[in-house]
C-alpha cells in the first residue's frame, strides 16, 4: 500500500501551478495516471521516485516512510525501491544490453535475474549489442527489464510507448501485461492512450491541474454514462439541417462523419461545434473483425 | 645529438605531463561544478576559467612572478617553508597548470552539458551513488571529450612560451623548455640547433594528435 499526500509548487508554461497529490495505491495494482499534459503526471512520478523533493507532505510504502516534511525524512532515489523507466530510455550507451542490467544487479541472484529478465523480454539474440544499435522498442525492453533487475516494490512509466509505432506499442502492452501479472509489481503508468489505458491498468487516476480529480477502473471513467445494452459515442456537431417535423445532424465521431436523423425537438437542444452524446439500443449489434 | 638538447625535450614533456595530470584531476570536478552548479557565482569562476584564452600569456606571468617573489605575502609564506617557486620547475607548472586550465574544463564541459539528465537520474534510481555514476556512467559516455581535454591541455603546455618566459627564465635542465629554447638558439643565430627543436616540436605534436584523432575516430565508430 502506498499513501501519498504532498505538495509541490510547479512552473509549468501557464505560469505557477500549486500541484496537492493525495492518492493511496494498491499492492500489486496497475494504476495509470492519465489527463492532460502539463497537470503534473510526470512530476507526480518523480516526487515518488525521488527525483524531486515536494515542498511538504508525506509519502509511505508498506509501512516505511520514504518522504515526510514535519519529521524531515527524505530518503533519497537510491534508497527507494523503484524501477524507473523513463520517456527517453535513459539507456547507458557504452555499455552492452546485458551490462546495462548487470549495472544494476546488486548481488549473484540479481545477476542471475538479469538473465532470466533478458530471455523474458525476448533480448537474448541483442544481449551484446550497444543501445545505438537497437530500435526504439528493443531499448524500451532494455529499460523495462533493467528497472526490474532489484526487484523493486514500485515499477514507475514515464509514457513508454509514446514514440514507438502501433504495432510495436500493442506488442508492448502485452509484454507489460504479461510481466505485471507474472511478477505482480506494483506498477503505475503515464499513459495519453485510451486503449493502453483500459487494456492495462485496474484502476485510472485522473489528473487536472496537479490534483488527483477521481480514481475509478478506467472503463468507469470513458463510459461514465454507462447503460447496459446501448451503444454511446461522443461526437462533435458538424452540421444541422431542419425540414420539419426532421432535423439531419452530421456529427464527427472519432475520425469517421455520421449522418443521421432526429426529430425537429431534438435537434433545437443541440448546437453546431459542441459536443454530443450518441446512444443507441445496441442490444447484440453487429462488430464485425476489420482484415 | 648533444645532451642539452634532450635534457630539454625531456624537461619540455615532463612538464606537459605533469600539468596535464594535474589538470585531469582539476578539470574533471571543474568541469562538473561549472556544468551542475546553480549558485551566482557560477558565471565568476566560467570568467577565471576561461580568462587564459584571451589574457596575454605576460600579464599572467608577471603577476605570478610578483606572487611567488619572496617580497609578497605569498612568496614570503612559501619562502619561510623552504619552497621556491620562481625561477624553478614547480613554478613552471603551476603557471602552465593556471594557463592551460580552460583547454582541459572546456571540452569536458561541452560534453557534460551534452549528456541527458535522465542517464544520471536512471543510475540514482539504481541505487548508485552520485560518484559512482560519475565514474562507471558518465566518465565512458565523455571519454571524447576527456581525451580532447588531455590533448589539447597536453599540446599546449608544449607550445606555451610568454608564461614560461616571465616566471622561469632560461636556466638549463630546471627551466629551460623547448619552446624557450627556439627562441634562444634563433638569437644568437644558432639557426641550425633551433631547427633541430622546432622540427622536433613539430613532429612528436603532429604525431600525438594524429594518433589521438585516428583512436577516437575508431571508438566512435564502435558507438554507433
Amino acid at each position: 500500500m502506498i499513501r501519498i499526500d504532498v505538495v509541490k509548487q510547479l512552473s509549468s508554461a501557464d505560469g505557477i501551478l500549486k500541484a496537492h497529490f493525495e492518492l493511496t495505491i494498491r499492492d500489486r495494482e496497475f494504476l495509470t495516471l492519465y489527463g492532460p499534459s502539463g497537470a503534473g503526471k510526470t512530476t507526480l512520478l518523480r516526487l515518488i521516485a525521488g527525483l524531486e523533493v515536494p515542498d511538504s507532505g508525506s509519502i509511505e510504502v508498506d509501512g516505511t516512510v520514504w518522504f515526510d516534511s514535519a519529521k524531515k525524512i527524505n530518503l533519497p532515489p537510491q534508497k527507494r525501491s523503484i524501477g524507473f523507466v523513463f520517456q527517453d530510455y535513459a539507456l547507458f550507451p557504452t555499455m552492452s544490453v546485458r551490462q546495462n542490467l548487470l549495472f544494476a544487479a546488486q548481488n549473484n541472484q540479481q545477476r542471475a535475474y538479469a538473465d532470466t529478465l533478458i530471455e523474458m523480454t525476448e533480448l537474448g539474440a541483442l544481449s551484446h549489442r550497444l543501445p545505438a544499435t537497437l530500435s526504439g522498442g528493443q531499448k524500451q525492453r532494455v529499460a523495462l527489464a533493467r528497472a526490474l533487475v532489484r526487484h523493486p516494490k514500485i515499477l514507475v512509466l514515464d509514457e513508454p510507448l509514446s514514440a514507438l509505432d502501433p504495432t510495436m506499442r500493442q506488442k508492448l502492452q502485452d509484454e507489460l501485461s504479461l510481466i505485471h501479472k507474472k511478477l505482480g509489481i506494483t506498477t503505475l503508468l503515464v499513459s495519453h492512450d485510451i486503449a493502453e489505458t483500459v487494456k492495462l491498468s485496474n484502476r485510472l487516476a485522473n489528473i487536472q491541474t496537479g490534483r488527483v480529480a477521481s480514481i475509478c477502473p478506467p472503463m468507469d471513467f470513458f463510459t461514465p454514462h454507462s447503460l447496459s445494452g446501448k451503444l454511446q459515442l461522443i461526437g462533435e456537431v458538424l452540421k444541422l439541417e431542419t425540414e420539419p417535423p426532421i432535423t439531419i445532424v452530421t456529427l464527427l465521431v472519432g475520425s469517421s462523419v455520421v449522418r443521421t436523423v432526429i426529430s425537429q425537438n431534438e435537434g433545437e437542444s443541440l448546437c453546431i461545434g459542441k459536443h454530443a452524446l450518441i446512444a443507441v439500443k445496441a442490444f447484440n449489434p453487429i462488430i464485425l473483425p476489420l482484415s | 645529438m648533444n645532451s642539452e638538447f634532450l635534457f630539454t625535450m625531456v624537461l619540455t614533456f615532463k612538464l606537459a605531463a605533469v600539468t596535464t595530470i594535474i589538470l585531469l584531476f582539476i578539470g574533471i570536478p571543474l568541469a562538473v561544478f561549472l556544468v551542475f552548479s546553480k549558485t551566482r557565482f557560477k558565471s565568476i569562476a566560467e570568467t577565471i576559467v576561461s580568462m587564459p584564452l584571451v589574457l596575454p600569456p605576460s600579464v599572467l606571468g608577471f603577476y605570478l612572478l610578483l606572487a611567488f617573489s619572496p617580497a609578497s605575502f605569498i612568496g614570503k609564506y612559501l619562502t619561510s617553508h623552504g619552497i621556491r617557486l620562481a625561477f624553478s620547475f614547480e613554478g613552471l607548472v603551476i603557471g602552465s597548470v593556471l594557463f592551460s586550465l580552460p583547454f582541459m574544463v572546456h571540452p569536458i564541459q561541452s560534453a557534460l552539458s551534452q549528456v541527458p539528465t535522465s542517464i544520471f537520474e536512471a543510475a540514482y534510481t539504481l541505487g548508485k551513488s552520485k560518484m559512482e555514476t560519475m565514474i562507471r556512467v558518465i566518465l565512458p559516455v565523455i571519454r571524447h571529450g576527456l581525451v580532447s581535454g588531455i590533448v589539447l591541455a597536453f599540446a599546449h603546455t608544449v607550445g606555451e612560451f610568454g608564461v614560461i618566459l616571465m616566471i622561469g627564465g632560461n636556466i638549463p635542465g630546471e627551466t629551460r623548455v623547448a619552446s624557450i629554447a627556439i627562441y634562444d638558439e634563433v638569437e644568437s643565430l644558432n639557426y641550425a640547433m633551433a631547427h633541430q627543436y622546432a622540427l622536433t616540436l613539430f613532429a612528436v605534436t603532429f604525431a600525438i594528435l594524429l594518433l589521438v584523432y585516428a583512436l577516437n575516430k575508431k571508438s566512435l565508430e564502435g558507438m554507433r
